[in-house]
């Protein structure tokens, strides 16, 4: 069994309630953190090594030193639970089931930060979930967690849910940040960069949620120990939600560094695909990373066992690697269409866009309506070329990073699936009358593990 | 002051300057296009991509390049740093593929447009763009909507710059001017087709760099280089008065702010002087306006059979007009 920090009690029953998570030694961090300084705190995140599982991975320890604490302003640490990106569902499982984990983490980091007030922001799809966490802020506050002079320390901290109102896009730390501040969610130009002027121009740290309930095993083992955890830089442990033709699909905690094969394929995680089916293609930190073949998922290009950690997802760059991402882990079969698929993306982040640039908000269409064609039979050849100059066109050259999420998926799925795309257009008419059928000839010849 | 080079050109500047406007300081062909960045708006610029550079040396105590292309009207120099603009392949490609992006769902209706002629659009597609359009799809569409009795939004040309956007949120604190809805669909709107209820609306139409804002009082009258554009001023107790009247004849056809080589006004004008002040006598007129030397305005003006240097590179060579 693998080391549970964040889920171990996630299966307890009324877990979600102050009274059951407080009797599973729940709260103890903050009192631990308490009678520390905040600078302290800091660094015990910095030695943990903790990296943001919000997708880009950067060093938390890091992003807090970047914090302004010389500006006269106040503080914010906003906590990012906008979770849209396709493929993820990890934040809602720690939030549903373990409302109080988070809570707690967000005690200990805003101490650490010095923010009084700290806000989550929570996507508007997950409504429900806004009551459970309000809940969870007024126990809290009840047992004197929350509030003013929280356990004698001097600390005073509240905490705001914010509901979303359904934008992919305001989960990119600026654009969340305007759309906090009431304003339309358009990401911010940068620099300057929230920890020097955020949330009303004030200095602001946002994290997502996971990376904020990883500071309560954090400062409960110690950063050393939790370093200790993982494999090089990717150190601790990592949600990662499983999805796609897999036999369990779910939320799991796993050590950063743990094979690709053994989450794919043990019963403890993956369980394997599906019973008479063979994997095609991973997917394996949503919707916005490369796709990878099966081979290259398994293996990097120089032949060597892949495992789950940032470096080693991404090796062999955007040519043969992917990237670790949020932990949307997505496996396909070989009655997957990754036309059909690559489409479906396109969709996704054509309707996403902010619309503020134009590479992104005219490529994410442009891209979408070509992969459309493909799809059902009315794609020529040379489409398959222009896909590849139109995302070369939008990466790197946009505002935020969506424009390269939208770009990216659609280079790596013609990169691997190349004959794939060419078999739309010289099968067309095949490809006009069922959508799915094709791939039956076609599975042949792709490389099937 | 602090040292930048763009394509090869030393520049001085004051610290905190933008690259976009270090290279406007020196002028010529290392400036870049800037279809979104208005000086005179705060907040405005790094949305069109149309600047977008290459920082080959970021400065002078740190002289690694910057990894991606950057957008030259919301960078700041350094000391030391270099940057390349037209003299960056990159940069060229990317800006056509801007450029390609800008025109995918524009109508091109330019035959009937009153912005032809003195169009960013037009000029940047010339300079910068490509022959011939890949898109195959049907354009978007957009009805035309009147922002009260004088001011006409062609939605379908519009390039989303924010410019209209910024120059309402800065003559007024009153909201009504902004976007709605996002991507490929976002629409500039009034707030329930409301009329912006202000003395300066009027600039929105100058500020936008294309024939989605125009100035219903002129529509169709004329095509612009058919008129004559003089500088004129007249005492005026809500705006400087300063103001470009545009002759036809005896007669002024339209009153516009007065705008630099970069399409900027020196200074915002009031409704009043725009819309209400048609006839010659309302004004002092001081003499005819400065017209670039290859633009199309210039057509029916004067010095028949000049030289005229096309602009920048655009492998045209010579063109006589
Ligand atoms: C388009 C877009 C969407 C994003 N969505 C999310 C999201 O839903 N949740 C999240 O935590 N980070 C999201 N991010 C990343 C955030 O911008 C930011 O990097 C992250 O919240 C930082 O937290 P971390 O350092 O703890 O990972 C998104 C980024 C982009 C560009
Ligand atoms: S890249 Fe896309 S989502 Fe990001 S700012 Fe530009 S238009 Fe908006
Ligand atoms: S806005 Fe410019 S490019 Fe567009 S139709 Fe009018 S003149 Fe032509
Ligand atoms: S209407 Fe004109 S000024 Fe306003 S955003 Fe569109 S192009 Fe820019
Ligand atoms: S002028 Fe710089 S991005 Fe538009």
């Amino acid at each position: 069994m693998g080391r549970k920090l964040l889920l171990e009690h996630a299966n307890v029953p009324e877990i979600h309630t102050y009274q059951v998570y407080r009797a599973k030694g729940g709260y103890s961090a903050v009192e631990k953190a308490l009678k520390m300084t905040p600078d302290e705190v800091m660094e015990e995140v910095k030695k943990s090594g903790l990296r943001g599982r919000g997708g880009a991975g950067f060093p938390t320890g890091m992003k807090w030193s970047f914090l302004d604490r010389k500006s006269e302003k106040p503080r914010y640490l906003v906590c990012n639970a906008d979770e849209s990106e396709p493929g993820t569902f990890k934040d809602r499982y720690v939030m549903e089931k373990i409302p109080h984990l988070l809570i707690e983490g967000l005690i200990c980091s805003s101490f650490a930060l010095g923010s009084n007030t700290t806000f989550i922001y929570i996507r508007g799809e997950y409504k429900w979930i806004v009551g459970i966490l309000e809940k969870a802020i007024a126990e809290a506050k009840n047992a004197g967690f929350l509030g003013k002079n929280i356990l004698g320390s001097g600390f005073n901290l509240e905490i705001y849910v914010n509901n979303g109102a359904g934008a992919y896009i305001c989960g990119e730390e600026t654009a969340l940040l305007e759309s906090l501040e009431g304003k339309r969610g358009n990401p911010r130009m940068k620099p300057p960069f929230p920890a020097i002027s955020g949330l009303y121009g004030s200095p602001t740290v946002v994290n997502n949620v996971e990376t904020l309930a990883a500071v309560v095993p954090i400062l409960n083992l110690g950063g050393d120990e939790y370093a200790k955890i993982g494999i090089g830089k990717s150190t601790g442990t990592k949600l990662i939600s499983a999805c796609g033709n897999i036999k369990k699909p779910g939320v799991y905690e796993i050590d950063l560094g743990l094979p690709v094969y053994e989450f794919l394929n043990s019963d403890e995680y993956c369980g394997g695909i599906r019973d008479g089916h063979r994997l095609k293609a991973v997917i394996p930190g949503g919707s916005s990373v490369p796709i990878l073949p099966a081979d290259l998922f398994y293996k990097n290009i120089k032949g060597e066992e892949r495992n789950m950690s940032y470096e080693s997802l991404s090796d062999g760059g955007f040519v043969s690697g992917s990237m670790l991402g949020s932990g949307g882990f997505i496996a396909m079969d070989e009655t997957v269409c990754i036309v059909r698929n690559t489409w479906t993306f396109a969709r996704f982040y054509h309707h996403e866009s902010c619309g503020q640039c134009s590479p992104c908000r005219e490529g994410t269409g442009w891209m979408e309506k070509v992969l459309h064609r493909l799809e059902f039979g009315h794609g020529h050849m040379h489409d398959i070329d222009l896909l590849v100059d139109v995302a070369k066109k939008i990466e790197g050259n946009t505002i935020c990073p969506l424009g390269d999420a939208a770009a990216w998926p659609v280079a790596a799925a013609i990169r691997h699936f190349r004959e794939e795309f060419e078999y739309h257009v010289t099968h067309a008419d095949k490809v006009k009358n069922s959508r799915l059928a094709h791939l039956d000839d076609y599975k042949k010849e792709l490389v099937l593990l | 002051m602090i040292k930048v080079t763009i394509d090869g050109v030393e520049i001085e500047v004051e610290p905190g300057t933008t690259i976009l406007n270090a290279a406007r300081k020196a002028g010529g062909a290392i400036v870049p296009p800037a279809m979104c960045y208005y000086s005179k708006l705060k907040g405005s610029g790094g949305k069109c991509r149309t600047c977008l550079v290459k920082v080959t040396a970021g400065s002078e105590k740190d002289p690694r390049p910057m990894p991606k292309l950057v957008a030259s009207c919301s960078t700041g120099v350094q000391d030391g740093m270099v940057v390349q603009n037209i003299t960056s392949p990159e940069v060229v490609e990317a800006r056509k593929g801007v450029v390609e992006f800008l025109l995918l769902n524009h109508p091109l209706d330019c035959p009937i447009c009153d912005q032809a002629g003195e169009c960013h659009l037009q000029d940047l597609a010339f300079e910068h763009g490509a022959a011939k359009t890949r898109y195959e799809e049907e354009r978007r569409k957009f009805d035309k909507i009147d922002i009260g009795d004088k001011i006409q939004l062609h939605m379908t040309r519009c390039i989303l710059c924010y410019r209209c956007v910024y120059t309402a949120d800065q003559i007024t604190n009153e909201r009504v001017h902004g976007v709605l809805k996002r991507g490929d669909a976002s629409e500039i709107s009034t707030y329930i087709e409301n009329v912006i209820e202000n003395d300066f609306s009027g600039n929105v139409i100058d500020v936008c760099p294309v024939g989605a804002l125009t100035d219903k009082t002129f529509r169709f009258k004329s095509r612009v280089w058919f008129v004559k554009p003089m500088n004129a001023h007249r005492d005026c107790s809500k705006c400087c008065g300063k103001t470009a009247v545009w002759l036809h004849g005896e007669e002024i056809y339209r009153v516009t702010g007065r705008k630099d080589q970069y399409g900027e006004v020196e200074e915002f004008i009031c409704n009043e002087c725009r819309f209400d002040k048609k006839s010659k006598s309302d004004w002092v007129i001081e003499g005819p306006r400065e017209v670039e030397r290859w633009s199309v305005i210039r057509q029916n003006k004067y010095e028949i059979g000049t030289q005229v240097q096309a602009p920048k590179n655009i492998g045209y060579g010579n063109i006589t007009v």
